[in-house]
């Protein structure tokens, strides 16, 4: 039953990737990333945690992947503009891509590799939420805490980035702020 | 047919059951309801007060002619309707509706999906319920819809944050993502409501924005786009997008009830068996009905949001409430008072 789950699931994320890299229409593209996100989300599940199976659904695609598609429909790309253009020599560096991603994963088998009787279970106590929250906040807080500062630094450029120059007024007695006035276009979004 | 799996079955039944009846009932509940506010009759020749007139409805809606305009995208046109029933019915699935069943000294969950990040699996499944609209706007190719669909996305997104951190303050309290815990948790100390009064009321808010009722129907809006996302889509597949209104509508007041106040259980009654188990579905069923009457009551009463004031009231004001009701609630669990 779990094998069956999880080969169904397995094959989908890789052929809906493939969909999203060979796909001509961009939205399309998006949403086979939906099918991706979502079928990884399954194999969490299988793998004994929910809990990053559903953050996993939430955070990508119930948000992420709804604004790729708020900016695609915004710049109203169409298929026939044909975004994936190929260029000389893109089969080449695929193939160079691919053999160093294939070489980099072998690589990592190959150092940590344990026979199979005897490595450990996932336990629960590795990818339940209680576990993770207790790694997460003692183990990697520094980690967690630089982390957290990126993410403010890059919702504070975003939000200067949107605004609209400040034109000092000088014929009306309105102040610069007054002019401001973000478009709900130009709020900013997480 | 392990007893799990029985005991599965039979929970789906009853709240696929409940979810299907929800519709029709919510149709009649909604025409009526518009009409009493509005001060006319509505609906009242099919039946006793018409209450046959929702199958009415639907047999028209499914003898109408399917148009599927030339310049749509069609696989996507196809899949948005489906899409708007998918997450509410995934959603309900994990909405506790009774204590749980002993049978033989084993102890059967009264809800379809006994999983410990249940609130997680809620909000994350519910979250799905954007693309229908936003793929029905696009693939429609009809610039009204595609206004709607943008419309939509932003909305929504902006929010489910806010609803999201209001949902998290509930949780803290309980240490636990699983609402059968939340509900316990609830018996054994008072319902929510009243210590979360401010969670509460961003959690309505944004609740009426999820599921693009009015005030916040601004994806729809038929006196300036028509009708949105659904411009080109007619007979049953128009309908669909009802349904899931609906739908998303009873999932979202059943978290409601469930986070806020006491789900399944009434202050003071303690049944168990099945007498416990019927109880329980009652008061779920009722105080779900509350909300959705709520919800046909605004939707009468007020008129429709600007798209600027929408997106101000949901960045500017639910959010840093959410915020500080998450800070309080956080602070107040710390020093023992909840």
């Amino acid at each position: 039953m779990e094998i069956a789950i999880f080969a169904i699931f397995a094959l989908l994320a890789l052929g809906s990737s493939l969909v999203v890299v060979m796909h001509r229409n961009p939205v399309y593209s998006t949403m086979s990333l939906v099918v991706t996100l979502f079928s990884v989300a399954v194999l969490f599940v299988i793998l004994g945690s929910p809990f990053i199976g559903a953050l996993q659904v939430l955070i990508y695609t119930g948000a992420i992947l709804v604004l790729f598609l708020f900016v695609i429909m915004l710049l109203n790309v169409t298929k026939e503009e044909n975004t994936a253009s190929t260029q000389k020599g893109q089969l080449g560096v695929a193939v160079l891509g691919a053999v160093i991603f294939g070489g980099l994963v072998l690589a990592l088998f190959w150092s940590s590799h344990v026979p199979l009787d005897q490595m450990a279970p996932l336990s629960e106590e590795l990818v339940s939420m209680k576990g993770l929250a207790r790694v997460l906040f003692t183990e990697y807080l520094l980690p967690f805490e630089i982390v957290g500062l990126l993410l403010l630094v890059a919702v504070i450029g975003a939000t200067v980035a949107a605004r609209r120059p400040v034109l000092p007024d000088a014929t009306s007695g309105l102040m610069p702020s007054d002019l401001v006035r973000t478009s709900p276009e130009e709020e900013p979004l997480p | 047919m392990t007893p799990n799996l029985i005991a599965t079955g039979i929970n789906i039944a009853v709240m696929l059951g409940f979810m299907l009846t929800v519709v029709p009932v919510m149709v009649w509940v909604e025409r009526r309801g518009s009409a009493l506010i509005q001060d006319r009759p509505g609906p009242n020749r099919l039946g006793p007060f018409g209450l046959i007139q929702p199958l009415a409805d639907a047999l028209k809606f499914m003898f109408k002619e399917d148009v599927t305009p030339n310049a749509v995208d069609k696989p996507l046109y196809l899949l948005a309707p489906a899409l708007a029933i998918m997450p509410a019915m995934l959603t309900i699935s994990v909405i506790p509706f009774g204590p749980d069943f002993v049978l033989n000294g084993v102890a059967y969950p009264l809800m379809i999906t006994s999983a410990p990040a249940g609130v997680l699996l809620f909000l994350a499944l519910g979250s799905l319920g954007v693309y229908s609209l936003v793929l029905a706007g696009y693939a429609s190719n009809n610039k009204f819809s595609l206004m709607g669909a943008i419309r939509a996305s932003a909305q929504m997104i902006s929010y489910e944050l806010a609803l999201t951190m209001a949902v998290l303050a509930v949780v803290i309290p309980v240490g636990s993502f699983h609402l059968g815990d939340i509900v316990e948790y609830q018996r054994a100390h008072v319902w929510t409501f009243i210590p979360q009064i401010l969670g509460f009321g961003v959690f309505l808010i944004a609740s009426f924005a999820e599921t693009n009722r009015l005030p916040f129907d601004l994806p729809e809006a038929e006196s300036e786009l028509v009708a949105g996302f659904h411009t080109e889509y007619s007979a049953m597949r128009f309908a669909s997008f009802f349904m899931g209104e609906y739908m998303s509508m009873t999932s979202l007041s059943a978290l409601g009830v469930t986070l806020y106040f006491g789900g399944w259980s009434l202050p003071g009654v303690h049944l168990d068996g099945l007498l416990g188990a019927i109880v329980g579905l009652l008061v779920l069923v009722a105080k779900i009905g509350v909300c959705m009457a709520v919800f046909v009551w605004v939707r009468w009463s007020f008129p429709r949001f600007r798209y600027d004031q929408l997106m101000r009231l949901g960045w500017k004001v639910l959010m840093p409430i959410a915020i500080v009701n998450l800070i309080a609630v956080s602070a107040m669990t710390l020093a023992g008072w909840l």
